[in-house]
């Protein structure tokens, strides 16, 4: 007989209404429905959560560490994104 | 606002559904895509969002007509960079407005036909450098007015990408202004330009808020819907008592001549736009609505080979892996 590995999930969890779902971790299951129940039982022992997703791990396509630097750097030199960089006196109010 | 006059759509739905659906949002639950909403709020939801997406859209127009002519290169980096928020404001903008069952390509269409609107306010002109200023001071202050208490309406997408954008808006409104700083106190040429920019900004600034809705059977639904907060009125003595202050402070007079404090309701009083005006805006006679469509349709039908070429790429490397595999 032919041993198949269970494919693996990542599991999503909303905490509470009108957040955004979080990745809280990943489990192995057979299907879709199976991965939403078992990260029932993984991850929502204590009522963690309103809503579950689950995507297959293979689905996911991350940037690869060595990319860091030229994703990311070029956002250091630009201070003036921050509403900080503006000198607005207080008399006028918050903005 | 970025959505201006949004008609409620009537739903027939049974009305037991329709009780639990507003218990909920009265309980302050949030609904999310895929649970039981009213047909009537689906709908209306489309118009908001969608016309709250093009109007992110169609405001990089008057903005980048100045960044290759921004006085210096700080300037035209802050420009440009705000810029390119309205354009991601835009784009959390439709992919919430996607999960209510349309889809991107349709809400374009609808753009470039005229069945959808985006806010009368980028219809006008961008005539100076000073323009740039009272862009940012008045009309992104005019959008953070209604955008703020929309972080909590009732659909999860919406108010998702509204406490996103607002994180944004500050350093919007702050660059504008401090635009503003430097005109008023530098020459008296470039303080008559933001005097001259305040003048023409002004009273489209108080249109953005949309006619007075107190009445409206419209406005009723969707306040109770928590599509909508606050009354047009409301938001806009909230934007004149906060932005008069200001004013002064740049020295700078607001064009309105009745304009006073009142101290019983301890906030001004001020003339009305010229809603005459605003209609025929909405209705495509504002001085921009041609150039701003056409520059938008022109957009998108240039960028038709690129996108097509995008798409023949990303088939070609798919047909590579499965060969591969
Ligand atoms: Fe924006
Ligand atoms: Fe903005």
């Amino acid at each position: 007989m032919s041993k198949k590995e269970w494919p693996l999930w990542e599991i999503f969890i909303r905490g509470q209404h009108g957040l955004n779902h979080r990745h809280v971790g990943s489990l192995h299951a057979p299907d879709a429905e199976m991965a939403i129940n078992n990260a029932r039982d993984v991850y929502t022992r204590r009522k963690e959560g309103v809503s579950i997703w689950v995507v297959p791990s293979s689905a996911i396509t991350a940037s690869s560490p060595s990319e860091k630097g030229p994703l990311f750097d070029p956002a250091e030199d630009k201070v003036y994104r921050h509403p900080t960089f503006y000198d607005i006196p207080d008399e006028v109010g918050h903005m | 606002m970025y959505a201006q006059m949004i008609k409620s759509e009537s739903s027939n739905d049974d009305p037991q559904a329709l009780a639990e659906f507003q218990a909920r949002i009265d309980r302050g639950e949030r609904i999310e895509p895929k649970e039981w909403m009213p047909e009537g709020y689906r709908k209306t939801l489309i118009r908001q969002i969608g016309q709250h997406a093009h109007s992110e859209i169609v405001g990089q127009l008057p903005e980048g007509n100045w960044i290759t002519r921004a006085p210096t290169l700080e300037r035209k980096q802050i420009l440009l960079a705000k810029v390119q928020d309205e354009a991601g404001h835009g784009l959390y903008l439709y992919s919430a407005c996607e999960t209510l069952g349309v889809t991107r390509d349709e809400l374009f269409e609808k753009l470039h036909s005229g069945a959808m609107k985006y806010s009368s306010i980028f219809n006008y002109p961008t005539l100076t450098w000073a323009d740039m200023g009272a862009i940012g001071w008045l009309v992104d202050g005019a959008a953070i007015m209604n955008q703020v208490p929309l972080q909590r309406t009732s659909y999860g997408p919406y108010a998702r990408a509204m406490v996103r954008i607002c994180k944004e808006e500050s350093f919007h409104q702050r660059q504008g202004y401090s635009i503003m700083m430097k005109m008023a106190q530098g020459t008296p040429a470039q303080k008559e330009m933001a005097q001259d920019a305040l003048n023409r900004f002004w009273y489209p600034s108080l249109m953005m808020f949309g006619p007075s809705d107190a009445e409206s059977v419209h406005s009723t639904q969707n306040m109770a819907w928590k599509i909508k907060i606050n009354t047009n009125d409301e938001l806009r003595q909230r934007f004149v008592n906060e932005t008069v202050p200001q004013a002064e402070y740049l020295g700078l007079t607001v064009p309105d001549e009745h304009l006073r404090w009142n101290d019983d309701k301890q906030g001004y009083d001020f003339s009305e736009p010229d809603w005459d005006e605003f209609f025929e805006v909405l209705k495509g006679n504002g001085p921009c609505n041609e150039e701003r469509l056409g520059a938008r349709r022109k957009a998108w039908d240039d960028g038709q080979w690129f996108r097509e070429g995008l798409s023949a790429y990303a088939d070609k490397q798919a047909t590579r892996r499965t060969a591969a595999e």
